[in-house]
């Protein structure tokens, strides 16, 4: 039965592939680059969704990466015992939380507030910068990214809490002994001890950024596009796939969408084995896997 | 090197403190926000005819999701019976047989596979079973979140193994006692607590899944009266309410939405309960 995961895999590899055949034939590695996406003349290209995937990705771990970490190191060496617990089990609940009642939230409550407070006020702000220039919907990368980030931080928050807590207590009490203050003691002692640890969390949580579907297409606003400005919709490999899959006629439409999988697959894929092989070698199995 | 000053590293740790706390309430903010709008809006929506009457046709008022709560767990019973037994049986052999080897490979393969996202594991069933039957079917739903569990399951129950004292194991083996009957009669037996967890988890983790389901169960207006069928589901439901142009349909949504964290909460947090209790017979 536990073979069965290799079998799992198999079938994954064997299905995209069976599935994407034609696409693959007709456009090559040519797929990868281009950016033309026209279902209606049968031309496809990945590139808008490879870019909107990374973008939105990027913006979630700039968001997500200070935060989380800065929350694993209050919750094990700074806060005070009595709040640990109940933040730790709000966090975890945060990340039980079904992704697509997180993207109605989105629809209804942050794209809204966004749109009305908080892109005029980068654009007053920040708008020399041509990532916020430009007018917007709300529904653009920037509020996919955003959600994207409420969706991993519980993720790199958990995992840095573990890799946190495995830092042996010898390193702390040597800090300590030398006079340093607490802070000290997690700059000094903990957190350039758990480095690799922490790497692997964060790249964790970009494989999950990476394939997050739900709330993504409900926020993004579904137009495959390379542009520069965050305000703009764009389009991410799972979005497009989630949109234009049930609709996607004739046999090399749905083929294509088939490949847009298998970039999505493989990108998820080199991204968690990086993220695995650093916390096996970090922490031995004492790191407890994430789900 | 100048001595750092003692009031400026004070002040350095006093400052990193607050830094720090200021992070866990931004991440606690979110979640509140959710909840706090799912109840204002999701609670107020939710009448008798949400779980007992079929949605009403576009564009009119009224109307409910039974089908579709009845479908979530028709899938979520699907999915128990493919997840659970391959899930359990493969964490137990990663935790009492094979060899270090094998098991750092499978351990490997069952995480990769956690990490794989579900969208794929949508459009790979839709593959294996929507186009040989030629309909989206109940049937391919149950089976995508089976799939999704096994790696999930297969995790949880091996790491709930390990936490069976060895001493067990050798007491009942100097016995005489086979290995196979060692197993199922006092290695599960003592962690069937934590099994039940880990699926009870698992469930509440595919329970709101939404990707995979839109190319396999599709969703269903009305009740699917055999697996062959399109289903409804909660999650689906939900998606289709949110995107839709109709108030209405928006005021579904938010209290599908209300009914699904509960579920989904109420087992995450049930199994903590169920969980301290171990811990409290095991001191």
């Amino acid at each position: 039965m536990a073979l069965a995961v290799f079998a799992l895999i198999a079938l994954i590899g064997f299905e995209l592939f069976r599935g994407s055949h034609l696409a693959l034939q007709k456009f090559g590695w040519h797929f990868l680059v281009s950016s033309d996406w026209d279902p209606v003349n049968d031309i496809y290209g990945a590139l808008p969704f490879i870019f909107g995937t990374l973008v939105s990705s990027a913006i979630a771990l700039v968001i997500a990466v200070p935060i989380s970490i800065a929350t694993a190191v209050y919750l094990t060496e700074l806060a005070p015992l009595q709040v640990r617990q109940p933040l730790i089990m709000f966090i975890e609940l945060l990340a039980a939380v079904p992704s697509v009642i997180l993207g109605l939230w989105g629809i209804f409550v942050m794209v809204p507030w966004l749109h009305l407070h908080l892109f005029p006020a980068l654009r007053t702000t920040l708008g020399f910068l041509p990532l916020f220039q430009g007018p917007d919907y709300g529904y653009c990368m920037l509020a996919a990214g955003i959600i994207v980030a409420i969706m991993i931080i519980p993720i790199i928050t958990s995992v840095s809490r573990e890799i946190l807590r495995s830092v042996p207590g010898l390193q702390r009490e040597a800090a300590y002994a030398l006079g340093a203050t607490r802070w000290e003691v997690t700059r000094i002692a903990v957190l350039s001890y758990a480095k690799k640890g922490l790497f692997g969390a964060v790249i964790l949580g970009l494989g999950r950024a990476l394939g997050e579907t739900m709330a993504v297409t409900m926020v993004i606003g579904n137009i495959p596009q390379i542009v520069a400005s965050l305000f703009k919709p764009g389009a991410t490999l799972a979005s497009v796939i989630a949109n234009e899959f049930n609709e996607a006629t004739g046999d090399l439409y749905p083929s294509a969408l088939f490949e847009l999988g298998l970039v999505l697959l493989g990108l998820t894929v080199i991204v968690n084995i990086l993220a695995q092989l650093l916390l096996k070698t970090f922490a031995g199995p004492s790191v407890k896997p994430q789900h | 090197m100048t001595a750092p000053n003692h009031n400026w590293r004070k002040f350095k740790n006093v400052f990193m403190q607050t830094l720090t706390f200021v992070c866990a309430i931004l991440v606690v903010t979110p979640l509140l926000l959710v909840f706090y709008h799912l109840i204002k809006e999701g609670f107020s929506s939710i009448n008798l005819a949400f779980f007992t009457q079929l949605p009403k046709p576009e564009g009119e008022t009224g109307g409910g999701m039974s089908n579709a709560i009845v479908g979530t767990f028709v899938l979520l019973a699907q999915a128990a019976v493919i997840g659970v037994p391959v899930g359990v049986l493969g964490g137990v052999f990663l935790s009492e047989y094979g060899g270090t080897k094998l098991n750092w490979w499978i351990r490997f393969a069952a995480d990769i596979l956690n990490g794989v996202p579900s969208i794929t594991w949508g459009i790979v069933v839709w593959g294996l079973l929507v186009v040989p039957m030629h309909t989206y079917s109940a049937l391919a739903g149950g089976v995508v979140l089976g799939l999704m569990m096994i790696p999930l399951v297969m995790r949880t129950t091996e790491e709930v193994l390990q936490l069976v004292p060895g001493g067990y194991r050798e007491a009942a083996l100097a016995l005489g006692i086979a290995k196979w009957r060692t197993i199922v009669q006092i290695v599960i037996r003592t962690a069937l607590k934590g099994i039940v967890t880990g699926v009870l988890l698992a469930l509440a983790r595919v329970a709101g899944e939404t990707a995979p389901l839109i190319f396999t169960a599709l969703g269903n207006e009305n009740w699917a009266h055999n697996l062959t069928q399109p289903i409804a589901a909660m999650p689906l439901q939900i998606f289709a309410y949110a995107i839709g142009p109709y108030n209405d349909q928006h005021r579904q949504a938010w209290a599908g939405a209300f009914v699904l964290l509960v579920l989904v909460l109420s087992i995450n947090i049930g199994v903590r309960f169920l969980t301290r209790d171990r811990f409290q017979q095991k001191v």
